[in-house]
């Protein structure tokens, strides 16, 4: 099949020169997938931390739904956030729709219980470890938290890549609530599935080999940085 | 690093990352259907409209039958589409005003260049569609309530069959876009129905032919209706007029004519020069 | 804080009973070891002690107070026997606590140099061998200025070497007037560092006694047969 073949001189083509169209997709695919990945890390890490260290009635339910909502579809749940967010829903007279803010919001709560669940275990498994010495020096629970966070940054590094891989690679919730507006809402992924739908695989698997380098740069910043907050 | 500095650097990079996310003002938001986007005509089009006015147009892509739904919810300023039945039904529920003939193309039934059916050199479109479900061969539908589907679905009554009798075996709905339909039937070696537009601008083509066209049943009228700010409050009615009257005026029909892909006219222009305000 | 008074210490979890009918009474500033067999509740009764355990039946009392009352642990510490190393240097474990008490950082040199870790000030804490570890937890200990040091069986894991090195510590700040608790099986090291030993069996005190007594005439047929033990 002479489509491989096609697929490295398309990429060779899209690396070769600074393609502005280009740049642009990838920068906003950037920027709405970091900056998802950062607000539910912001909220589901202390959430997480929490929900590890603290016993309350009903934490079981809690733990397994939060658990259950990391396989939410992501089409699902652009829906519901179009619904939310459309001129005729509840939010619509913010006029979200189809701005970087709404694909924003859509994979913040795709992220959000990829890294509560997975801090969640972390710190439940390291607090077995802590509970004595902190219970020993009466450490209050706002402390704890940050303790237990601080003491496991490395593995949740991982946590936190987690999050952003299932943000920059997802296409259903940003298709719905972004639109694929040229210039304003078009990420990698609703490219590829643009150029597919074109008929013009061999683009669309070379956007791919692109978002899969991206993908590629950022896990290696964030493993070189493991060194410097050891 | 400290948890103080870690902090206030992701307070910096989410700053510079949020910065200027939202749509600007001067804008009008079109819910089209695919294949006038996917055909090239907008990125043709805009640019003149855009010096013209400064006013930025947001094209969403989806099928009609998406399309129409999106604008119903008010999520659009203007609808562009190909399904004149329910185009008129938009207006006449008061979801838009004053339905206008923009341009019009034509279907083909596409298929595998061996044509199974042998439908080729057939004039009349429902006697190849008949010969297609005599011979049990595979037919691709798109089966997600877009204009080209309910072309498709006229197209079977007029031949006097009911193809979802045999859905799953011969006739395959794909329930997808027209470029997945396309991809799904040249995987398939099945026969389907596009506009030409579309097929003229497809990539993945492979062994795949034209084998009925010119037909004037498969006449293809694409309709601009702007949305009712009666019914929704929040739409930029006068944006999206001005683009109505630049898209149905001399400047746009005449860029309209003009497109070419191929060396081939994918558009024809037929707005009626009584263009209301 | 003293003394510490225990009336008819009893507890029981999910219907075993763990301790039973303690009194017990430490009135000086000096080194009380308990011993006992694996499973006689010594380290049980010394978090209860500590107020980690609120005990069942029973009263535990600091110079009058609730041993679980927030103030009374605060004026407490305790190193337990594998030590907790915060992930991150050694110094930060040190200044984590000082920060905890509201004391100033400007201490973490003292502390360190009491467990003689000076020169390994920026190393992470979890990559210092067993014996700094454990000289770690306890300068990290009383850098809370405790009025009783609590110490669960610190050297089991520790070489001779570094269990000498671990006692000069804790006599030096029992030195300090801190009253120190140990539990230990280690009756040569119960022998250097005991002024009293409370010897446990079955989850109750079965002796109580000053060193001297103990070693020479122990007064329970537990306590004689498990010197016996460990003499043979």
């Amino acid at each position: 099949m002479s489509t491989f073949s096609q697929v490295f001189s398309e990429v060779g083509v899209l690396l070769s020169g600074p393609d502005p169209d280009l740049l642009e997709i990838v920068w906003l695919s950037l920027r709405v997938s970091l900056t998802a990945t950062l607000a539910a890390c912001a909220i589901g890490l202390p959430l997480g931390a929490l929900l590890g260290i603290k016993n309350f009635p009903g934490k079981t339910i809690v733990t397994v739904l939060i658990n259950t909502l990391m396989g939410m579809p992501p089409v699902v749940l652009g829906l519901i956030v179009y619904l939310m967010l459309s001129r005729s829903g509840p939010m619509g007279f913010l006029q979200l729709l189809y701005t970087p803010t709404a694909m924003i919001i859509a994979q913040f709560a795709l992220v959000l219980p990829i890294v509560t669940a997975l801090t969640r275990q972390q710190i439940e498994d390291n607090w077995s470890e802590y509970s004595d010495t902190m219970n020993s020096l009466c450490v209050p629970l706002t402390q704890c938290v940050r303790t237990l966070l601080w003491d496991s940054r490395i593995s949740l590094l991982t946590t936190g890549l987690a999050g952003f891989s299932r943000a920059i690679s997802e296409v259903g919730a940003v298709i719905i609530v972004g639109g694929n507006i040229d210039h304003l809402t078009r990420v990698m992924t609703t490219a590829i599935a643009l150029e597919t739908s074109k008929g013009d695989l061999p683009l669309a698997l070379a956007l791919g080999v692109v978002l899969l380098t991206i993908a590629l740069a950022v896990n290696t910043l964030v493993f070189s940085s493991r060194t410097r907050i050891a | 690093m400290t948890i103080k500095s870690t902090i206030s650097t992701c307070i910096i990079i989410c700053t510079i990352l949020t910065g200027n996310l939202h749509a600007d003002d001067q804008s009008v938001l079109v819910q089209s259907t695919t294949s006038t986007a996917n055909s090239g005509l907008y990125d043709y089009l805009l640019p003149h409209f855009e010096s013209a006015t400064g006013i930025k147009v947001h094209v969403v892509a989806v099928g009609t039958g998406q399309a129409i739904r999106n604008a119903s919810n008010c999520d659009a300023d203007v609808l562009l589409v190909h399904a004149k039945v329910a185009e008129q039904k938009f207006v006449e529920d008061g979801y838009g005003v004053n339905r206008l003939d923009l341009m019009y193309n034509d279907f083909v039934l596409i298929g595998p260049s061996d044509d199974p059916a042998g439908i080729k050199s057939i004039t009349d479109a429902t006697d190849a569609l008949k010969k297609i479900a005599d011979s049990n061969s595979i037919f691709a539908s798109r089966g997600d309530n877009s204009g080209t589907h309910r072309k498709e679905l006229s197209l079977w009554q007029h031949s006097d069959t009911e193809p979802g009798l045999h859905s799953g075996k011969w006739y395959r709905e794909t329930g997808s876009g027209m470029g997945a339909t396309l991809n799904i039937a040249i995987g398939m070696n099945a026969y389907t129905i596009t506009d030409r537009a579309t097929w003229i601008n497809f990539k993945n083509r492979a062994e795949h032919r034209i084998l009925v066209e010119g037909d004037k049943r498969l006449f293809n009228q694409y309709g601009i209706i702007l949305v009712n700010s009666n019914r929704c409050p929040l739409s930029n009615t006068q944006t999206g007029q001005r683009f109505i009257n630049w898209m149905t005026g001399d400047e746009g029909q005449s860029l309209i004519a003009s497109y070419k892909l191929s060396d081939q006219q994918l558009f024809y222009p037929n707005a009626k020069p009584e263009i209301s305000e | 804080m003293l003394p510490l008074v225990t009336k008819q210490l009893g507890l029981s979890v999910d219907n075993k009973q763990l301790l039973h009918n303690i009194w017990l009474e430490l009135t000086d500033n000096h080194v009380t070891v308990i011993m006992g067999h694996n499973g006689a509740g010594k380290s049980i009764l010394l978090r209860c002690m500590h107020g980690l355990i609120e005990p069942t039946e029973g009263t535990i009392h600091w110079a009058g107070c609730k041993a679980s009352s927030i103030e009374t642990r605060k004026k407490q510490a305790m190193v337990f026997q594998k030590p907790l190393m915060l992930n991150r240097s050694t110094s930060a474990n040190i200044e984590y606590v000082l920060k905890l008490r509201d004391k100033s950082e400007s201490l973490t040199q003292k502390y360190l140099q009491s467990a003689g870790l000076e020169h390994k000030a920026d190393q992470p804490a979890r990559s210092l061998s067993g014996g700094e570890q454990q000289r770690l937890a306890i300068a990290r200990a009383l850098a809370c200025e405790p009025g009783v040091l609590f110490l669960d069986e610190p050297t089991a894991n520790l070489d001779p070497g570094a269990t000498l090195k671990v006692e000069s510590q804790v006599i030096s700040a029992s030195q300090q007037t801190i009253k120190i608790v140990l539990v230990t099986h280690d009756i040569a090291q119960a022998r250097r560092l005991a002024d009293d030993v409370v010897f446990m069996s079955d989850g109750t005190v079965t002796e109580h006694s000053s060193a001297k007594t103990f070693f020479s005439q122990p007064a329970s047929a537990e306590a004689t047969s498990f010197m016996s033990a460990y003499i043979r």
